[in-house]
Formats: C-alpha cells, sequence, structure tokens
C-alpha cells in the first residue's frame, strides 16, 4: 500500500509502484477533474500540484509521490490563489472544450503563488506547457492579469 | 460537414407538432438534481426543447453537442431570449439520440452536429419552443388572477400583471401552465426587445469546465466496467495474423486480450481494471500483422503524383465563359502550385467512448456528435434496430469534425471490442495519443495548381483552378449517386467570389486507402489559402494593393466586401503603417458566414513575429457576440497550429507523427493578438464554429510573402524553413 497526501487527506491505494499519479487519481479514486491527454507531459492537461509546483501526472509514478503534498483541481478553489484563478476564468468565459482547463488552471494557479504579478513574458513560460486545441490562450492570459489583480 | 445540397433537399420539419408528446422517460438522468427533483412534481413540458421545473430551473435540451463552440450557451441564448427566463436559472442538458424529434434541420431527417449549422438550423425552432412556454405562463397567470393576457408581461422569470400589482415565478405557474393546451401560433419577439441575444449572456459550462466537473466520456466510471486500450495495425489495411498476449497478460488488473476488426481497422485491444494496466499491457502485446493488403503508400510520392494529374483537365466543377481560349489569348499568364499536407484534428481528449453491449440492445456514452450515423452504424454491427441503441450525449473535449465520422469508426470499435471479449458489462475504449494521431481520418492531403490569364492592361480576365486529393463524402452516406463532384473537395473554389469573366474549377478526385474526413471548415481549409494567396500574387505582380484589388472584383458581393472593408478600415490597412510591420489580408466565405483577417507580422530582433489578426465576422445576427469572438479566437489558433507547423506524412504506409512532439500544435507563447470586429445584422444568423479558420492562413502567408519577397506555396510553414519568432 501506498499512502498518499491529496488535497490534505490520507488516502491509501494499492496502485501498482509504476502508475502514474494520474491514472491513480482517476482510476483508482475517482477524481477525474484532471485529464489524459498526451501521457508524455508534453500538453498539461494533467497537471496538479506537487509540494506546491506544477508537475504533470501523467509520467509521475505514484510511488515518488508517496510523502509529497498533492493538490488537485478538485481542491484548487479552497486556497485563495486557486479561488481567484477560477473565478478570473469565469469571469472570462476561457472554456471551450473545456478538456485541458484543469490543468490550465492548476498551472495558472502555481505561477500565481509564485508570482503575483506576471509580466506576459512569466505567463508564456508558465503556461506554454499546456495545450489548449481551441486556442483560449489569450483569455487565459487575461485571467491570469484578472485574477492577479483581484489578489492584489 | 459541409453539405450544401442537403441544405437544399432539408424539410423544415415542425417537430414542435408532436413534441409535447414527448414521454419524460426519454430523458436522462444526466445532469444536476435541481432537474431530477423538478421532474418529480411535473414540470412543465411543451415541447421537446425546454421544460421548467417548480423550483424555476429552466432546462433547455440540447439536440447539439457541446465540444467547445459554445452550442450549449448559444441554444440556450435564443430558448431564454423569448421566454423571458432568468438567465441564471438556465441549466443545458444534451438530448438523447432521438433523431425523430432532435434532427438537424439542415440536415434533413439525421441527427448530428456539423458545417457550423447548430444555431441556423435551431434558431427559429427555439424561438418558438420559448415562445410558446411563455405562451403557457402567461395563460396560466391570466387564468388565475382573472386578468386578459395582454395586459401581462414577463421578465426575468417572474409573470406580473402590474395594474394589479401581481406577480408569479415560473416555478409558481409551473403546474397550471402545464395543464394548458400548447399554443401552434405564438408570434416571436421584436428583435429590438432583446435582453438576451446580442449581449454576451455568460457561458452555461464555464463554472464546471474551470473547476474539473464538466464530464467527458474519459471521466465515465460504471460498475464493472472494464477499460480497453489498444494496438491498431501499424499500416491501414493491415490485419491481425496472430499475437502473443502471455506477456500482456501478466499485467496485474488485465482480464482479458481480443483480436477486433471493424469496417475501417483491425487491432488488439487490452481490457482491464484501469487504463494504466491495459496501457502497459498493450505495450507488451507482440502482434504479428497481415499486411498482404496494407497500403505502403508514401507522402512525398503522392505529392509528385498529384503534381502531375495538376497538368491534366479534371472533372469540371464550375465552368464560366471560355477559360481556355482567354488563357490562350492573354497578354500574361501567371501559375502557381500549392500543397497540402495530411491534418491530423488532435482533439484534447484523445478519442475513446463507452459502451455496454447487451442482449439484443445496446448503450453508448460518448461526447457525441453523429447520432443518426452512430446508432445506424452501431445497430448494422450488432444486427440490431437502430432503435435498440441509447446513446448519453457528453461534452467533448474538442472534435474539430473529428467525432462526427460517416463510419461511427471509433464507436463501433468500441462495440467490437466489447463484443470479441463477450462483455455484457461496459467498455471503455481509451485510445493513446498515439493511436489517436495515428489512427486516420485525416483533412486529405492536396495539390492546386491555378492559372491566371491577364489582358494588356492587367486585368484579370481567366482563372484555371485544378484541385488534387481524395473525397471526404466517396463512399459515405453523404454521397450523391453518381457523384462526379465531391462538393466539399472544391466548396470555397468553384464558388469564387471575384468576378472574374472566363472561369474553370477542376478536380481530380484520387483514391487511397488513407482515411480522410472533414476537418474544422472542410475544403476552405485548402481552397482559401489557394485562391486568396493567388489573387495576392496578381496583386502584387501587378503591383496593386492586395485590399483595393479584391475591391474591384467584389463588386456584386456585399457581405465579402462588408468585412473585408471592416477589416481593413479597423487594423487601419489605408492609414501609416508601423515601419517595422508587413501585413497581409484574406477574406473568404464558408457555411454562410463572411470573415476577413488582416495579419500583422512584427520585425523583431530573431525575426518575424505575428503581432495581431485583425478579424471581421459577418454571421448574421450575433446570438452571443462574444461567443463569436471566441470561435474567431479560437478558430484562428487552430489555424495558425496547423500553417506554422501541421502535417500527418506517411513513409512506406507507416504515419510519422505520434505525439504533440512530432505533431506540435499551438502553444500559449505562439498565440497572436486578436482583435473581433462584426458586422451589424439583422439577418438570420449563421455558424461561427468553422468560418474562422479560412482566412488566416492565407492571411499570414500573404504577409510572409511580402516581408520576405517569396510567395508561400504550400503548408505548414516549417517545412519551407519558415518559423515565426
Amino acid at each position: 500500500m501506498i499512502t498518499l497526501d491529496i488535497n490534505g487527506k490520507k488516502v491509501e491505494t494499492d496502485a501498482e509502484p509504476d502508475m502514474p499519479l494520474l491514472w491513480v487519481l482517476r482510476d483508482l479514486l475517482g477524481m477525474t477533474g484532471s485529464k489524459y491527454g498526451c501521457g508524455k507531459a508534453l500538453c498539461g492537461a494533467c497537471t496538479v500540484h506537487v509540494n506546491g509546483t506544477a508537475t504533470r501526472s501523467c509520467v509521475l509514478p505514484v510511488s515518488a509521490a508517496a510523502s509529497m503534498k498533492i493538490t488537485t483541481i478538485e481542491a484548487i478553489g479552497e486556497s485563495s490563489i486557486g479561488k481567484a484563478v477560477q473565478e478570473a476564468w469565469v469571469a472570462e468565459n476561457v472554456p471551450q472544450c473545456g478538456y485541458c482547463q484543469s490543468g490550465q488552471v492548476m498551472s495558472a494557479t502555481a505561477l500565481l503563488s509564485a508570482n503575483r504579478q506576471p509580466t506576459d513574458a512569466d505567463i508564456d513560460a508558465a503556461m506554454s506547457g499546456n495545450i489548449c486545441r481551441c486556442a483560449t490562450y489569450n483569455r487565459i492570459r487575461a485571467a491570469i492579469k484578472r485574477a492577479a489583480a483581484t489578489l492584489a | 460537414m459541409s453539405t450544401p445540397e442537403r441544405d437544399l433537399l432539408a424539410s423544415r420539419r415542425d417537430v414542435l407538432k408532436g413534441g409535447a408528446a414527448l414521454t419524460l422517460a426519454f430523458w436522462l438522468p444526466v445532469r444536476g438534481s435541481a432537474a431530477q427533483s423538478a421532474r418529480a412534481v411535473e414540470p412543465l413540458a411543451p415541447n421537446a426543447f425546454v421544460r421548467i421545473g417548480t423550483d424555476d430551473i429552466v432546462t433547455v435540451v440540447s439536440k447539439h453537442i457541446e465540444m467547445g463552440q459554445g452550442t450549449y450557451t448559444g441554444l440556450a441564448t435564443i430558448v431564454a431570449e423569448e421566454l423571458d427566463a432568468d438567465w441564471s436559472k438556465v441549466r443545458v442538458e444534451g438530448a438523447p439520440a432521438d433523431p425523430s424529434v432532435y434532427n438537424n434541420l439542415n440536415f434533413g431527417p439525421v441527427m448530428g452536429t456539423g458545417g457550423s449549422s447548430s444555431i441556423a438550423n435551431s434558431f427559429d425552432q427555439l424561438r418558438k419552443a420559448g415562445a410558446s412556454a411563455r405562451a403557457m405562463l402567461v395563460a396560466a397567470a391570466a387564468k388565475r388572477w382573472n386578468v386578459p393576457a395582454s395586459d401581462i408581461t414577463v421578465s426575468r422569470g417572474v409573470v406580473t400583471h402590474a395594474a394589479s400589482g401581481r406577480s408569479a415565478r415560473f416555478g409558481e405557474l409551473v403546474a397550471d401552465a402545464a395543464a394548458l393546451p400548447v399554443p401552434q401560433d405564438v408570434p416571436f419577439k421584436d428583435p429590438a426587445s432583446y435582453s438576451l441575444i446580442g449581449k454576451e449572456a455568460a457561458r452555461v459550462d464555464a463554472r464546471q469546465k474551470s473547476t474539473g466537473t464538466a464530464t467527458f466520456t474519459q471521466d465515465i466510471h460504471l460498475p464493472g466496467m472494464l477499460t480497453a486500450v489498444v494496438m491498431h495495425a501499424p499500416r491501414f489495411g493491415g490485419k491481425v495474423k496472430s499475437f502473443d498476449a502471455s506477456a500482456a497478460k501478466a499485467v496485474k488488473g488485465v482480464k482479458s486480450v481480443v483480436a477486433f476488426e471493424t469496417p475501417v481497422r483491425a487491432g488488439v485491444a487490452v481490457l482491464a481494471d484501469n487504463t494504466w494496466a491495459a496501457k502497459k499491457a498493450r505495450d507488451l502485446l507482440q502482434v504479428q500483422w497481415d499486411e498482404s493488403n496494407a497500403y505502403r503508400g508514401t507522402t512525398t510520392e503522392l505529392f509528385s503524383q498529384y503534381r502531375d494529374l495538376t497538368k491534366q483537365p479534371g472533372a469540371s466543377a464550375k465552368l464560366t465563359g471560355d477559360p481556355d481560349k482567354a488563357l490562350a489569348s492573354a497578354a500574361e499568364v501567371l501559375e502557381a502550385v500549392y500543397e497540402f499536407p495530411y491534418l491530423a484534428h488532435a482533439a484534447m481528449e484523445p478519442l475513446n467512448c463507452v459502451v455496454r453491449v447487451g442482449d439484443g440492445e445496446c448503450e453508448i456514452w460518448n461526447g457525441e456528435q453523429f447520432q443518426s450515423i452512430d446508432l445506424a452504424q452501431v445497430g448494422q454491427f450488432l444486427g440490431i434496430p437502430p432503435a435498440k441503441v441509447r446513446i448519453h450525449m457528453l461534452y467533448a473535449g474538442g472534435s474539430f469534425g473529428r467525432r462526427a465520422n460517416p463510419q461511427a469508426d471509433y464507436v463501433v470499435e468500441a462495440v467490437a471490442i466489447a463484443k470479441a471479449a463477450k462483455l455484457s458489462t461496459p467498455v471503455k475504449l481509451v485510445w493513446t495519443r498515439e493511436e489517436d494521431t495515428r489512427a486516420g481520418y485525416y483533412r486529405p492531403m492536396y495539390v492546386h495548381s491555378l492559372k491566371a490569364g491577364l489582358d494588356k492592361s492587367g486585368q484579370l480576365i481567366a482563372w484555371q483552378h485544378r484541385i488534387v486529393g481524395q473525397s471526404i463524402m466517396a463512399g459515405t452516406a453523404f454521397a450523391q449517386p453518381d457523384m462526379k463532384i465531391d462538393g466539399s473537395s472544391v466548396e470555397g473554389a468553384s464558388n469564387l467570389p471575384y468576378a472574374i469573366p472566363n472561369l474553370a474549377v477542376e478536380l481530380h478526385t484520387t483514391t487511397l486507402p488513407v482515411p480522410v474526413l472533414w476537418w474544422r471548415s472542410v475544403g476552405s481549409t485548402h481552397t482559401a489559402f489557394a485562391t486568396e494567396c493567388f489573387i495576392d500574387d496578381i496583386a502584387r505582380h501587378t503591383q496593386r494593393d492586395p485590399y483595393a484589388f479584391r475591391k474591384t472584383l467584389l463588386h456584386d458581393k456585399p457581405r465579402h466586401l462588408g468585412v473585408l472593408e471592416l477589416a481593413a478600415a479597423k487594423a487601419g490597412w489605408n492609414g501609416p503603417r508601423p515601419r517595422d510591420e508587413v501585413w497581409g489580408i484574406a477574406v473568404h466565405e464558408s457555411f454562410n458566414s463572411y470573415v476577413a483577417q488582416v495579419a500583422q507580422l512584427k520585425r523583431v530582433d530573431d525575426g518575424l513575429r505575428l503581432a495581431k489578426i485583425v478579424c471581421a465576422v459577418d454571421c448574421g445576427l450575433a446570438v452571443n457576440p462574444n461567443i463569436v469572438a471566441m470561435q474567431m479566437e479560437g478558430g484562428i489558433g487552430y489555424a495558425l497550429a496547423a500553417a506554422l507547423t501541421g502535417a500527418i506524412t506517411l513513409q512506406d504506409g507507416v504515419i510519422q507523427q505520434d505525439n504533440f512532439d512530432s505533431y506540435p500544435v499551438l502553444r500559449m507563447n505562439q498565440m497572436p493578438a486578436v482583435e473581433v470586429h462584426i458586422v451589424p445584422s439583422k439577418k438570420k444568423p449563421t455558424g461561427v464554429g468553422e468560418p474562422g479558420v479560412p482566412p488566416l492562413a492565407p492571411a499570414l502567408a500573404n504577409a510572409l510573402a511580402l516581408a520576405n519577397g517569396k510567395p508561400v506555396r504550400s503548408l505548414p510553414l516549417a517545412t519551407q524553413g519558415i518559423t515565426l519568432a
């Protein structure tokens, strides 16, 4: 058994040690907010926070996540920054198909946690690992700035 | 899909007439407890598209899939407007698959979403749905208060009789209203009094999709469900000869390994308790393929064959005047050849489908775009009537055409696997990104050759346009009998808007085993590029401004002209231009919507950066201008990805791309600023899901031609050595 710390709760799982955290979350724990998009850390749809850092859960073996503090889209709204990001996402009507947006919200929240006033270059650097095929990028940028303003 | 012929054939059936008879049993318990609790106490459900609960919740039933294009919001806006509903109380749920009630009025009897038709075909239908529900609420209030209905007003979900100071919420009137007859002829609102249409109502799905709570096919978990991950034949036409699953079966959680075959492909599926176990085991499969009928083509060779074909006359798609004679007598003839690769849709949600194959019936959970086809194909595969197939409509994580497949390829595949595994419990088919990229159904590759004849004064007197490529419609239910020209191969070219006295558009339809499909804006993905780049070539050659040149040829095309002039004006085309910027322009109509774009390249230290796209769109009445803007932005980003790097290539029959490293798509740092301007219009609304795509690549290429002194003749730009900063 592996004990995980997910969204502030201790969770036991009998997952195989090499199973990526994404599939533990989605298939074993029923937390389906984090998405599968590529399986190779190329698209960011699976982004969660591991010890506060935006991390691609599709390539992180669950054994490596034990003892780490994991936060997912299911709980990010409980933090003031996560909440501000989600409200900004709604206000800017960011999502289209929405499949990538959990990962976008997680990456944006990590960015604002580390940098309350990101420049456009900061946003590009933090967000370019998250693909959106609906190309909602300009609204994501606007929403990050809106969230930054509400947090200021 | 682009099926203009079908649009003409479509019969505008009054589906509302039979709508009241729809039984409540049709409604699936998909969303929200509010709807369910309302259902328990007899909602007002005057038709198949709207029901109002005693809790004031207005539920709009969408016959169209929400795959990002904003349809749920747009369709609900139309109902809510005529109903005078409180927007915060409006919910949307996907309709069950029932073409007798929920057919796309542009597709005749067929239920499905495509061709940017959702708002266009639903506008009157949903106005009527909302207006008739409103009339019943008003009639109920009039009866209860014993006042004339004409003295009653409705606003934001409240029915009011001002003279007596009485009012009631919708929910308070539901029971009385439900007992009244459904009115047949209810007048529509005066558009001048619209409070939601044209006013940017917030997206109904924004919060779910910002909090990870929206349900996609990928998220479905059912009791006893197994997940299937597949290995497809590496070449199109390959079959399974034999396989060794001993290593695969040793993976913990693996329940079954089966070979499967559908009318479009064969493979081996691993079924397991969870996706990872299935994926891990799939990678351990040893499969011997029968490649005796496998396709071994190579795209570089195909391009060469296609180029040769352009030298021969093709089947005539359009002929005006005598272009051969005009070209022969022209003072000057310009020529260009354009090449376009296969493209994958690459939606964020890799293809997937959940099925439960029962005894003589089947249940499907899917981001469902093409109900009529999927019902028919699944029914045929299983040998059961389509009516025995039930489909639960879910959100789709993008589609761009891919989930609407005339062969129902991935849906039938899920069914084939469940059948091969002899499972009556649910099976979730999950394609890896690699399978999604390699399994086919691409935008076809094309080669276009164009010739323009100019007279002594430089006037454009002749135009010959030859297109070579596979037909999307051939072999599908959408092919007309004896089809000589697939309209979707030539759309955007055969209806060239420019006034040219002698014009020929010809088509060579090739037949190859590479599966092809419509891809966001279909024929216009390539015809807009060829025509709009060639027009610019002619303008540059004759030293005319490309905007002014287009205007001289569009004098009888007011809507093309309207967007062209709006985009040019907003960009400041005729004013002083920043010295470090180079601009290109393009205009194109698709799906009865008109879009012009100005691409603004800026010279920066490390090259050229696409700084901004100024976009003008005429889609008739803009039901939700914010969603129109979103679709223009999204279309531009989607088109830009393809223009920059999009290419699927074959080498000895094997697809050379598999994930976002080898098939790169647009990222945040590559997205230009986008300005969207909407032409004010009172015409009936037309679609916006696709029309933002076509002008982007030619506008960008036209700017690049100026900047680099060399026209762009092939896409993607990366293969031409062109990258942007």
